[in-house]
This record gives C-alpha cells, sequence and structure tokens, in this order.
C-alpha cells in the first residue's frame, strides 16, 4: 500500500523532487499536487526568453499532462492551498478540496516584494515572477509607448531587455550606485550598463522611486529628487522574499523562510521543505541549482535513505540576455586577506576578475567572455589550490601548461566530474557515459537523456564539445541541423537538390539523396511531399500518405477524434443564404459547436469522421468550398469594410481582400499564411500581425509582411508602398512565391524572413522587376492546379476509404 | 464464435495506410508498412488516446497525430524517450484476407 505524499506547489523545486523519488522509489507513493497556478510546471527561468519572443510558452513546459497521468499524480490546479492540519494531517484548499498525507512537501517558492510606495497597487504595475506577469507584459508592449522597470537585479535587467525587444522605451531604475551589485562589481556593473545603454535602454542608477503616478492606470514614475517619467507599465523586480506564511500558521518554525535541517525536514518530522520558501543555515536561495540540490536530498530521504544530506550551495549567476555574456560565482568584496587577479580588453569590452583567498578562488566575475566560467567555477567550489597555475589562471584553462588552443582542448581537459549543466546538475562523465552508453548522437537525444543544455540552455555550446570530443568526426559532420534523423542533410540542401538533381518523388529524392531510412518518418515525409509540389507543380502527384491527417482529410482533428470543419468566407464575406446553410448542416448533423474565427470565418466542431463527406457536399451545394483552416497553405484573408461602408476607408479593402483571396486560395506554403486588408491605418483588419498585411491609403496600397499573432507576437515590417491594386497583387503573389521557393517546412513566413533577411526579400520582389516577373509567373502555373476544391473532390468518391471503417463489429454485438 | 475473425480484404488496407475496424472494445486500428507488413493495434495512443489510424506510417511505426508519439507497430510501444504502450491485436492472413484474434477483438474492455 503506497503512502500518501502531497506536495504543495507545483513549481521546478517540486517537480525535480518527484522526478528524483520517482526514479528511486517508483511506486512507493500516491502523490497529490496542489498548484497555485492554473497550468503544469514549466521552467520559470526561461521566462525571460518568452518575454523578448525567443521562445514560446511551449518551449518551456518541463512536465505535460502526460507526465502527471504517467506517475499517477493527482493535480489540482489553481488550487491555493489555505491550511495545513498537523494533527489531523491533512491540507485543504481555498475551494474546500483536501487531502490527506502520510508525508507533506512545503514547496511555496517565493512571492515577489512590492515596495509598498504611493500608487504600487494600480492597474499597469505588475511584479515579473510567473507567466502570467510575462502576458500582461507582452499585452502592455502591445500597445507600445514606456516602460520603466523598478529593480537593476537579474530578473529587472532579463524583464527590461525582453520589454526592449517588444518595442517598448525602457527604462531601468535602480537604487543602489551599480547595477547587480550582488552578483557584480562596479567595474562589470558599469559595462553591463553600457551594454544596456548601447541597445537604447535608459539606466538610472542611485534613483529612488518616491510614487507611482495615475489616477485609473499607471501614467508614470515620480522618484525622490522630483524627476517624472512616463509610464504606460511598471516592473516591480526588486527582489523576491519567501513565501513562508502558509507553514508559520501551522505552526512550522520558520525565520525569513521555513526553517529546514540538512535532512531538509522541517520542525514536524513528516513535513519537508523545498524551494525558495526554504531557509537552510541561515540562507535562502532564488537560483535553479540549489534548489535542485536540495530536492535530491529530499527524495532521498522520502525514499528512505537516512544519510542523504544537504549541506548548502555555493552559486553561480548567468544572465539570460542574449548578447550579453556575464558570469558571476562566489563572494568578491575586498578584503585584506584577498587578492585580485584582473583582465581588461577595453576594445573588446572584456572583463574578468578572480578573487583569490590563501592560494583559492573565492569569487569570479567574467563580462564578455565567459566560455570558461564552469572551469573557474569548478576549482572555487573544490577550493583547489591555484598557486601552480597562477601566472596564466586568468587566461583561462587552455593556458594551462601551455595547452593548445584548440576550442575542445579546454573541455577535453576537464575532469569527469566537472559542471557542464549548472541548472540539472549534470557534469561531464554523465554526459560522456550517456552518449556511449546509449549511442547517441544529437544534441536533442542528449537532452533528452541527460537533461543536459534543457533548462535555461547557456551551456549548449559546452555540451557540443562534449558531444564532439566523444563521438569525433562522427559529430563535427552535421554541423548543419539535419532535416531529421533520416539523412545528414538539412532544409536548404535537400531543396537545393531536388531542383540541381530533378528529383520528382519521395523515393527518387530518397534514393538519390542517400536517405538513412526505408521510407522515411513523420517530419521529413511531409517536408518532401511540400517540396517536391512547390518545385514541380504540374509534374508531380500529392502523396496523402506523406500528409498529417488535417491535409490528408481537409479537416481539423480535435483531441477526441472529431473533426471542425470551416467553409471558406471570400475576405470574411457572408450572406443569409449561406448562413442559413451553415445553419441547416449543424442541425443535421447533430454538430455541438458553432463558432466564430478569427479570421472572419465559421467552425463547426466535433463533427464525426464518418459525417465529414455529407457535410462537405450540403455546404458544396450552396456554394462554399474548404476554407483550408487546417492548411500549410493559404488559410484567410480577412478584411474590414473599406471605402463601401466606412467613412474613413481610402480603398476598397473587402473588394481587394477578396480578389487577393480568390486569386490565391489553395496555394500550399511552408507553413499556414494568413492575410488582411485594412482600409486606412486605423487597421480594423489587424494587417499588422499577419504573415502578409495591407494597409490602404489615400495615395495607394502599403504591403506588410512577416508578423504573427500566435506563439510568437510580431509586428509586420513594411515591406513596399505601391500605386496600384494590380501591382499590389503581383507583388503580394511574388512574395508569396519566393517563400514558397525558399522556406523551410514548417517555418511561418516572419522566420524565413529573419533567416534569409528582409533586404534580400526586398532585392528581389521590389527592386528586380524581371525577377519579381518571374515569380509572379510561376505562382500563376503552381494555381492552375492548385485550385480544386478537396472537398468535392472527396465528395465525388476520392480516397473513400479514409472516411469509411473497414468492418464493424460493435453492432453484431449489440445484436447478440 | 471461431477463434479469428475475418474483418477484410488485404488489399482494402492502403500502402503506407491503415484502416478502421470498429469492435465492442473501442476502435482497432490495421495497419499496412511499405513492406506490406499488416499490424493491428488498438487505435489509441497511450499517451492521451490519440486515433492512431489517423497517422502517418512510417518503416515498422506511426506517429501519433496529436503529439507525434511514435509508436512501434510491431510492439505497441512508444519509441525514444516516450513510455507507454499500446495494445496490440493477434492477426492472420489467410489467403487475401484479414483475420484479427475474436478474444482480442470482441473483448468489451480495450
Amino acid at each position: 500500500m503506497p503512502k500518501k505524499l502531497v506536495v504543495i506547489g507545483n513549481g521546478m523545486a517540486a517537480g525535480r523532487a518527484l522526478e528524483e523519488l520517482f526514479e528511486r522509489a517508483p511506486g512507493a507513493y500516491e502523490v497529490t499536487i496542489f498548484g497555485a497556478e492554473p497550468r503544469v510546471n514549466y521552467n520559470r527561468i526561461m521566462l525571460s526568453p518568452v518575454l523578448s519572443g525567443e521562445k514560446a510558452y511551449e518551449d518551456i513546459l518541463i512536465h505535460d499532462d502526460a507526465w502527471y497521468e504517467t506517475h499517477g499524480i493527482t493535480l489540482h490546479r489553481g488550487k491555493q492551498v489555505v491550511e495545513i492540519d498537523r494533527a489531523a494531517r491533512r491540507v485543504t484548499a481555498a475551494d474546500g478540496t483536501a487531502a490527506d498525507y502520510d508525508q507533506l512537501l512545503v514547496a511555496t517558492g517565493s512571492m515577489p516584494f512590492v515596495v509598498p510606495i504611493p500608487g504600487a497597487t494600480l492597474p499597469g504595475v505588475v511584479t515579473y515572477r510567473d507567466l502570467d506577469d510575462v502576458n500582461k507584459m507582452l499585452e502592455a508592449a502591445q500597445k507600445g509607448g514606456h516602460a520603466v522597470v523598478i529593480g537593476g537585479g537579474l530578473l529587472g535587467l532579463e524583464a527590461a531587455a525582453g520589454l526592449k525587444a517588444q518595442g517598448m522605451e525602457v527604462t531601468v531604475l535602480h537604487l543602489m550606485p551599480t547595477l547587480m551589485e550582488r552578483q557584480l562589481d562596479p567595474s562589470s556593473g558599469y559595462l553591463l550598463q553600457k551594454a544596456f545603454e548601447d541597445r537604447g535602454i535608459a539606466v538610472r542608477c542611485k534613483a529612488n522611486t518616491h510614487a507611482i503616478l495615475g489616477e485609473t492606470h499607471v501614467t508614470g514614475v515620480r522618484l525622490d529628487d522630483g524627476t517624472e517619467l512616463p509610464a504606460d507599465i511598471v516592473v516591480m523586480a526588486v527582489g523576491i522574499r519567501p513565501n513562508a506564511g502558509l507553514a508559520k500558521e501551522a505552526g512550522l518554525e520558520t525565520n525569513r523562510g521555513v526553517l529546514v535541517s540538512d535532512d531538509m525536514r522541517t520542525s514536524d518530522a513528516d513535513i519537508f521543505s523545498v524551494g525558495e520558501c526554504v531557509e537552510h543555515r541561515g540562507l535562502c536561495y532564488g537560483l535553479v541549482a540549489p534548489l535542485y540540490e536540495m530536492a535530491k536530498v529530499v527524495a532521498a530521504q522520502l525514499a528512505g535513505e537516512e544519510a542523504a544530506a544537504y549541506t548548502g550551495s555555493v552559486t553561480a549567476t548567468k544572465l539570460k540576455v542574449t548578447g550579453i555574456d556575464l558570469f558571476s560565482a562566489g563572494d568578491f568584496g575586498e578584503a585584506k586577506d584577498r587578492q585580485d587577479i584582473v583582465l581588461r580588453d577595453a576594445a573588446r569590452g572584456v572583463y574578468k576578475r578572480l578573487v583569490l583567498k590563501e592560494n583559492r578562488i573565492v569569487g569570479a566575475v567574467l563580462y564578455g567572455e565567459t566560455g570558461d566560467g564552469s572551469w573557474f567555477f569548478d576549482l572555487l567550489r573544490k577550493e583547489t589550490d591555484v598557486t601552480e597555475l597562477r601566472d596564466t589562471l586568468i587566461f583561462g584553462q587552455s593556458y594551462v601548461g601551455g595547452a593548445p588552443l584548440d576550442p575542445t582542448a579546454a573541455v577535453a581537459a576537464l575532469p569527469d566530474d566537472a559542471e557542464i549543466c549548472g541548472c540539472n546538475g549534470v557534469c561531464k562523465g554523465k554526459i560522456v557515459q550517456t552518449i556511449t552508453g546509449k549511442g547517441l548522437s544529437t544534441l536533442a537525444e542528449v537532452r533528452a537523456h541527460t537533461k543536459a543544455s534543457a533548462s535555461c540552455g547557456t551551456c549548449t555550446g559546452l555540451v557540443e564539445q562534449v558531444m564532439a570530443l566523444t563521438l569525433g568526426d562522427k559529430f563535427a559532420k552535421s554541423a548543419v541541423e539535419p532535416m531529421c534523423g533520416c539523412t545528414d542533410l538539412g532544409h536548404d540542401d535537400v531543396r537545393r537538390l531536388i531542383r540541381a538533381a530533378e528529383l520528382k518523388s519521395i523515393p527518387a529524392v530518397m534514393q538519390e539523396l542517400g536517405w538513412k531510412t526505408s521510407c522515411g518518418c513523420a517530419k521529413c515525409r511531409p517536408a518532401l511531399n511540400y517540396y517536391l509540389l512547390c518545385d514541380w507543380p504540374e509534374e508531380y502527384e500529392d502523396d496523402g500518405r506523406s500528409r498529417f491527417i488535417n491535409e490528408r482529410v481537409h479537416a481539423n482533428i480535435q483531441k477526441d477524434g472529431t473533426y471542425s470543419v470551416v467553409p471558406r468566407m471570400w475576405g470574411g464575406l457572408t450572406n443569409p443564404r449561406e448562413l442559413r446553410a451553415i445553419a441547416d448542416v449543424a442541425e443535421k448533423y447533430n454538430i455541438p459547436t458553432v463558432k466564430v474565427t478569427g479570421g472572419q470565418r465559421i467552425d463547426l466542431l466535433g463533427v464525426r469522421k464518418e459525417d465529414l463527406t455529407a457535410v462537405w457536399a450540403d455546404l458544396n451545394d450552396a456554394g462554399m468550398v474548404s476554407g483550408h483552416a487546417y492548411a500549410k497553405g493559404l488559410r484567410t484573408v480577412k478584411t474590414c469594410v473599406g471605402t463601401e461602408w466606412c467613412r474613413f476607408g481610402t480603398q476598397d479593402s473587402t473588394g481587394l481582400g477578396v480578389k487577393i483571396e480568390r486569386f490565391m486560395w489553395g496555394s500550399w506554403t511552408p507553413a499556414k499564411v494568413k492575410m488582411g486588408v485594412s482600409g486606412c491605418p486605423r487597421n480594423c483588419a489587424e494587417s499588422t500581425c499577419k504573415d502578409v498585411g495591407v494597409i490602404c491609403v489615400d495615395s495607394g496600397y502599403e504591403i506588410h509582411f512577416a508578423g504573427a499573432a500566435g506563439l510568437h507576437i510580431k509586428g509586420t515590417q513594411l515591406f513596399c508602398k505601391v500605386p496600384e491594386e494590380d501591382e499590389c497583387i503581383e507583388v503580394i503573389a511574388a512574395l508569396t512565391q519566393l517563400y514558397r521557393e525558399q522556406g523551410h517546412y514548417l517555418e511561418r513566413m516572419y522566420k524565413w524572413a529573419d533567416r534569409v533577411g528582409v533586404e534580400s526579400i526586398r532585392a528581389t520582389v521590389v527592386d528586380d522587376l524581371t525577377r519579381r516577373q518571374a515569380l509572379y509567373e510561376r505562382f500563376v502555373i503552381s494555381q492552375r492546379t492548385a485550385q480544386i476544391d478537396p472537398w468535392a473532390e472527396r465528395v465525388a468518391g476520392r480516397d473513400a476509404h479514409e472516411f469509411r471503417p473497414m468492418a464493424n463489429f460493435t453492432l453484431a454485438e449489440a445484436a447478440e | 464464435m471461431s477463434e479469428w475473425i475475418d474483418v477484410g480484404a488485404v488489399d482494402d488496407v492502403p500502402v503506407l495506410g491503415s484502416r478502421v475496424v470498429q469492435a465492442p472494445g473501442g476502435d482497432i486500428a490495421v495497419f499496412k508498412a511499405a513492406d506490406g507488413t499488416l499490424f493491428a493495434l488498438r487505435d489509441r495512443c497511450p499517451h492521451k488516446g490519440g486515433p492512431l489510424s489517423q497517422g502517418i506510417v512510417h518503416g515498422h511505426s506511426v506517429t501519433c497525430p496529436l503529439h507525434n508519439w511514435v509508436i512501434s507497430l510491431e510492439s505497441g510501444e512508444a519509441q525514444g524517450a516516450d513510455h507507454g504502450c499500446t495494445h496490440k491485436i493477434p492477426l492472420r492472413i489467410e489467403g487475401s484476407r484479414i483475420l484479427l484474434a475474436a478474444s482480442a477483438l470482441m473483448a468489451r474492455a480495450a
């Protein structure tokens, strides 16, 4: 009979403790988790890349729903525990949900500290702690304007860089004379401040905030010296404090945090605590590495290993702002018995300082060049005597004993127990063993099996060097990210070879390009199918077996295996006859949900697969065709009402949208393409977050492109401006065709533009009229075979096997 | 009831594709690999119950259409770093016909 373990808190520390526990003692506990946030466990230290737009929420998930399911965990999300009844051994959440425990783990984390100044509770003042905070910042950033970040520590600076990347004007206010004064000395603090100022972020040190201004929403910030700064959003990032209130109310011993001894037990032997809420030997930690070390000990204790003990952590810090390399570890306050070794290279903006005490490193700050950080940190933690190395120590590991400057030499020289990944505590030996033991050859595999470089990712380079050392030439060869495990070639190479060698079928590509598998995989086959379709439009026959289900059956699969159906509404226009037909279909086939989409269409959700063809037949009869809502292709052209109705309209935006959609529907593209046409700069069709958007003005048409409003929010860039409608359509078709020919499969237009450069696209489509014309013509040719309604084809009998079961034994059984 | 039940013709299942057999305990997916080998599994991904019959078949594997888990057609086991297993249904070919084990086909609980 498994014991009952209840966990309060669903953050990184709790998640890691459970992972370790399941590995050590599978099945020993029946686990119940209460999480105050309404979601699963995600990588909180990666919120900054989410804010800056470099990553999406999905990229930073640690445990998906399946993980909880697999381990039989009861997860109460969005439920905050309000009481621990130690006598009854039961915890109760705000909504009354209760759970009994044999062992309890308190992992309540920390809370952002809010400076109690006037205006601190106004709407528009946010902290920086969880995904909701990030979403609030992203929402504010979309409107542009001014952001003020209070706090020049790690979190504040990452928030500032992220908001700047999202297009806001940002000012950082910091109470102390230099940034990150707890981790940096004044010299590196200065370099850091300069780097932020070079990015256009204003930094004010020694700035004390007097009040936050505004009536119903933040409008600005007033400093002690009377200066007023405008602000549309204020981010408070002045620090965190352990969330120990619940434990305190339950009568557990607390100080700043929940007090634990080396076995991670609180003053109640059946209650453990882990993470940022903990105070251990007088210290509270806010970095991930110590939390993970604590988690290991908690798991070991829960698994019955009584000797397991946590003895405190030495911490190292890295700033996660792209383009700024900063590493700091240990203690570098000045004292009589300490000596400094300093290296400066002003031209390159490099600063390195090591603090020695009794010939051992006690502190290290590296700015501008942080490659030796893990080596210094290793020496620091092991308290290695560096007398012998001292002369060349500051130059880094490559110089030790005159070792050559081979980039991998430094990693080769690292001992097996040197820590490569600080977040997950993975050492070099573990990575090497796993690579050889499991026959791994890609970074993704190494991440999956060792967790190295799987959290903040800053050690990716090192992990790759370890791989290069372990695998030799085998690894060096795949410098280009291959399409998938079936080939060593990247997308660009494959596309080039398909054209150069005139390969016109999937088997031809696989044979001629030396595919390593017999018939590819679910990654490469859809990509190859698209490339062939794009390059040989009138010759290649589409291979349905290489398409994802949505494109194979021309509807969107839903979580329960039913489908959704979206008929096309040109430019978002519909009429009573179409609406009546949709209503009739919904009733006739008992379609449970009818919903309006963001692209100005109507979505019929919950259609059974067997009904699809009949539903389409009825919609076809009313004149409607597939809306391709499932396609890596042209989805929708959203429009506003333009000159036809609107008193501000400058051109017939609805008419242009309909023309574009009628011309371009059915075309397959590397990833989905959404368009919009707005009749004036008020932009009611939201054209500036589309893959291609048109803003009509009195003098013509502004064509924008490379926007997105999904996982990533990205405003478009102005591509060009043209005076006439015909030319507008020609440019859009040529631009789309270039994307079709150059894009990697599943690469959205904005990512393609980032990769190849907007200038190169503009030079081809805008400046070079001959190439524009040729692209346009190729698009027209490909449309000849693309504009066949896939629904009508299937109503007429194509792929009938897709929509019918082969046999049905459920009725036979019912009759028995 | 005999031990094996005829569910259809070998040619009914497209190469690199699949067909569904509706059964009392839930759908069964019959797959045909590129080399013509036939397999039958419960039409439920061990991850979140996705209909494997709707996935892309490659080698002796199928990729689930919901979250891209790769399931071995030979064993029903999830591949790679994922863990989980879907029930395999015993299958036999007799001439041009596909037969499934009656016990598995007519079982009520999946």
